[in-house]
């Protein structure tokens, strides 16, 4: 028997609109065009609801959810763009922009980052939370790529991708809040990694100039993404 | 093991207890061994062994008796306790038991902390030996397990509890009954059942107490939840800090599958059942249940979204019951007297008792069960006793790092889920801390923010930078530095986690802040503006914490 695709139809910011039962509600909003700024989320990779910046409204929930991981449902009204969620998104931002050194005029991916795009979007023009300066490292042990710390905002996308689409798995998370970081095998420099590929899947997305090719000067490191959703097609048909 | 051979184990002990005229129990849970318990126990051993009548005398190690601060308590059949006791004490408490107590080490059982008291989840604390799984069937023990399988259907086990009107201990009050007949209800290949004893709030020590002092009753209520909701596997989940309970309990395992009351068709029935335990690493987060079940397979212990919840994807992606330690010791009593019984104990909508470890600036500090619905004054007044020295009280804090502090105003209001809630505080797991004039507000808004802080997972951004920022500003507060504006802040950052966090960590991490800020702003403000602290904790070398 066919099985047949249930199409679920709602409103998002008062546009009528459908999407298949197991679609999210950013899914179907970017079918449509519609803008959520999200850090974490990336397709092609499972969803963790970790950066907070795509929460919605929902009539009826009192409870703002992640539109990454919220199935669609029949009748939602969703708003994606309120002043209370504009304002809430600012100053996540913000509080990430004060956790560690984002210095966008000396950074690598300066003009092509994410987070400093997402910024200019919001508005936010400056950040009023004092800044954190940590100490933070630059690990440049690896023949081809370098992470600096100073630049990370873990949203963990390198430990997804490694895990789930090299498999190799060299990328994960150590620590506890504010001290949490993205570590090599087991904190070890990524150079002397016996697990990494040396894919370089890692540093293309990364959303910010945390992960770059070394050789790569001021807003010179361009990432470039279509190998996932290119890789990701390719498992589906040959499953 | 057959019904039967369950009564013959409890036949057996009870001729042989019957021996025994005269009784001496020792407390050995955490609190008494930590003022030397077990040598006051062994002193007790070698003097009884020394008499004529050791052959109807028995010493027994059992577990809390409640009155933490007074320990080690020693109580005897002829119905005295006595407190701080010590090793040398032991020839005087063999020679009282058969003359007058000991009057200089009798601690008065006719006060309010222990009249007040009605004890269901702890009835068998102080009083049967947690380490013998005979002791606790002679108590009636598994009596409630065979009758859940040989007499109810499971369908009836869910309604018993749901009818019972029990609701999750573990803090958040979600309705046991209904969290059960959802895992019954969902479909998967394998189901479990999860204990949750990883209780890691500040000055919170019930789980340890019912774990370390009547470990079977939380085995039993988990093997009823297994059969009611149709799961074969099941794990304790116990943080590794609790070195004693993780022994006990791996001890009534151990005896609980010799007698076959665990493992492979138990009683007779088709109903099989295995427990094993998990130890945590000491994260506070790992209580969240989704963090819980990720660190049950191996995984960092962090937070995931919900939907979808546990009840129909949880450990390893099959359905699983989670429910808290004193919650699972509850089901025993609703099992074995029925839900309505139960039901009547407590207020309309939250019913039953709730243990509370009560701890702060009240004279009789200690483990308490009480029933729902007593008010805060009872609690703090006639059972804790009162302020020591005169003092005034302040407040009372409930629910521990996601609870709040409640003001004199708030004394009158009875303790339940839905007032505690009102009043911009939380049940929690029953952590309960008096605070009188010594204490500063903002002092203990910072300890809680720092343990947040400290205790945050780091995985969504809110949580992790924004407990950062807020211990900040409430740091600067103390140390009399702090502005208007960054008050205004530390407002906006209360908003802010509470209503973007992932998971109720970084949801509830503000309402200590909140609720200080609600009902002692004038504090606030005196550190702020005239750069003084009221209850001169703050801005001295060394400052008394909570």
């Amino acid at each position: 028997m066919r099985q047949v695709p249930t199409v679920k139809t709602l409103k998002i910011n008062g546009r009528d609109l459908s999407g298949r039962q197991e679609e999210t509600i950013l899914d179907v909003a970017r079918q449509n065009g519609i803008f959520v700024p999200r850090l974490c989320e990336m397709d092609g990779l499972t969803d963790v609801g970790a950066c907070r910046l795509c929460l919605v409204e929902i009539k009826g929930q009192n409870k703002l959810l992640p539109a990454c991981v919220t199935a669609v449902e029949e009748g939602m009204e969703v708003t994606t763009d309120s002043e209370r969620l504009q304002n809430y998104r600012r100053m996540i931002l913000e509080l990430l922009f004060t956790e560690r050194n984002h210095v966008c005029s000396v950074c690598v991916s300066n003009g092509h980052c994410e987070m400093q795009n997402l910024a200019q979007r919001l508005g936010i023009t400056h950040v009023h939370f004092p800044y954190r300066y940590p100490k933070e490292d630059v690990d440049a042990s690896h023949e081809r790529f370098v992470i600096d710390h100073n630049r990370c905002i873990l949203c963990t996308r390198c430990v997804r991708v490694c895990d789930e689409i090299e498999g190799a798995h060299t990328w994960d998370v150590m620590g506890r809040g504010i001290e949490a970081k993205v570590i090599t095998d087991l904190n070890e420099p990524w150079g002397s990694s016996e697990t990494c590929t040396t894919c370089g899947k890692c540093v293309h997305v990364c959303p910010t100039g945390a992960l770059f090719e070394k050789g790569r000067s001021v807003a010179e490191m361009m990432k470039r993404r279509q190998f996932l959703p290119y890789l990701t097609l390719m498992r589906k048909e040959n499953e | 093991m057959t019904p039967e051979e369950l009564d013959q184990i409890a036949e057996t002990e009870r001729e042989q207890q019957s021996h025994f005229t005269q009784r001496v129990n020792v407390c050995v849970a955490a609190g008494c061994l930590s003022c030397q318990s077990q040598s006051v126990k062994d002193a007790l051993d070698k003097e009884v062994a020394q008499r004529s009548t050791k052959d109807h005398c028995q010493v027994k190690g059992v577990g809390c008796m409640g009155l933490c601060s007074e320990g080690p308590l020693v109580s005897t059949s002829n119905g005295v306790l006595y407190k701080k006791v010590e090793a040398g004490d032991g020839a005087a408490i063999i020679d009282s038991l058969e003359g007058s107590p000991v009057s200089r080490l009798v601690c008065p059982t006719d006060v309010p902390f222990f009249q007040r008291q009605q004890k269901i989840v702890l009835e068998n604390s102080g009083v049967i030996d947690p380490d013998r799984i005979e002791d606790y069937i002679a108590a009636n023990g598994y009596t409630a397990l065979i009758k859940a399988l040989t007499e109810m259907t499971s369908h009836e086990v869910v309604d018993e509890v749901t009818k019972s009107g029990l609701r999750g201990r573990g803090g958040a009050g979600y309705p046991t009954g209904l969290k059960w007949s959802t895992v019954s209800k969902s479909v998967g290949t394998q189901k479990y059942v999860i204990c949750n004893a990883d209780e890691g709030d500040p000055g919170a020590f019930m789980d340890r107490s019912v774990l370390e002092s009547d470990p079977h009753r939380v085995l039993e209520g988990m093997l009823i939840a297994g059969y009611a909701v149709g799961a074969t596997e099941a794990y304790i989940y116990v943080r590794a800090e609790y070195p004693l309970a993780i022994k006990r309990l791996r001890n009534a395992i151990r005896q609980a599958e010799r007698v076959g009351l665990l493992g492979s068709e138990i009683c007779g029935t088709r109903f099989s059942f295995k427990i094993d335990l998990r130890l945590g690493a000491g994260a506070f987060v790992c209580g969240e249940e989704t963090a819980l079940i990720a660190s049950v397979e191996g995984k960092r212990g962090t937070p995931r979204p919900r939907p979808p919840y546990p009840a129909m994807e949880g450990l390893f992606g099959q359905p699983t019951l989670i429910n808290n330690v004193e919650t699972f010791a509850n089901i025993v009593p609703i099992i074995r007297n029925g839900g309505e019984w139960y039901s009547k104990i407590g207020t309309e909508k939250s019913k039953g008792t709730k243990v509370f470890a009560l701890a702060g600036r009240v004279e009789n500090t200690g483990l308490v069960e009480v029933p729902m619905g007593i008010s805060l004054r009872e609690m703090v007044y006639e059972i804790g006793g009162g302020i020591p020295d005169g003092r005034k009280f302040k407040a009372v804090q409930t629910g521990g790092p996601s609870g709040g502090c409640l003001p004199t105003e708030c004394l009158d209001m009875p303790v339940d889920y839905e007032s505690l809630a009102k009043a911009g505080s939380i049940m929690g797991s029953g952590g309960m801390i008096v605070m009188d004039e010594n204490s500063c507000m903002v002092d203990v808004a910072k300890y809680f923010m720092d343990f947040c802080m400290t205790e945050s997972c780091g995985k969504c951004i809110p949580c992790r930078v924004g407990t950062y920022q807020m211990h900040r500003i409430l740091t600067a507060i103390g140390n009399m530095t702090a502005t208007e504006q960054d008050l205004k802040l530390l407002e906006e950052l209360c908003d802010l986690l509470k209503h973007t966090s992932l998971c109720g960590l970084g949801q509830s991490a503000p309402n200590p802040v909140v609720s200080t800020l609600k009902s002692f702003a004038e504090e606030y403000r005196a550190h702020i503006q005239d750069r003084k602290c009221p209850a001169g904790v703050c801005g001295q070398p060394v400052g008394e914490t909570v």
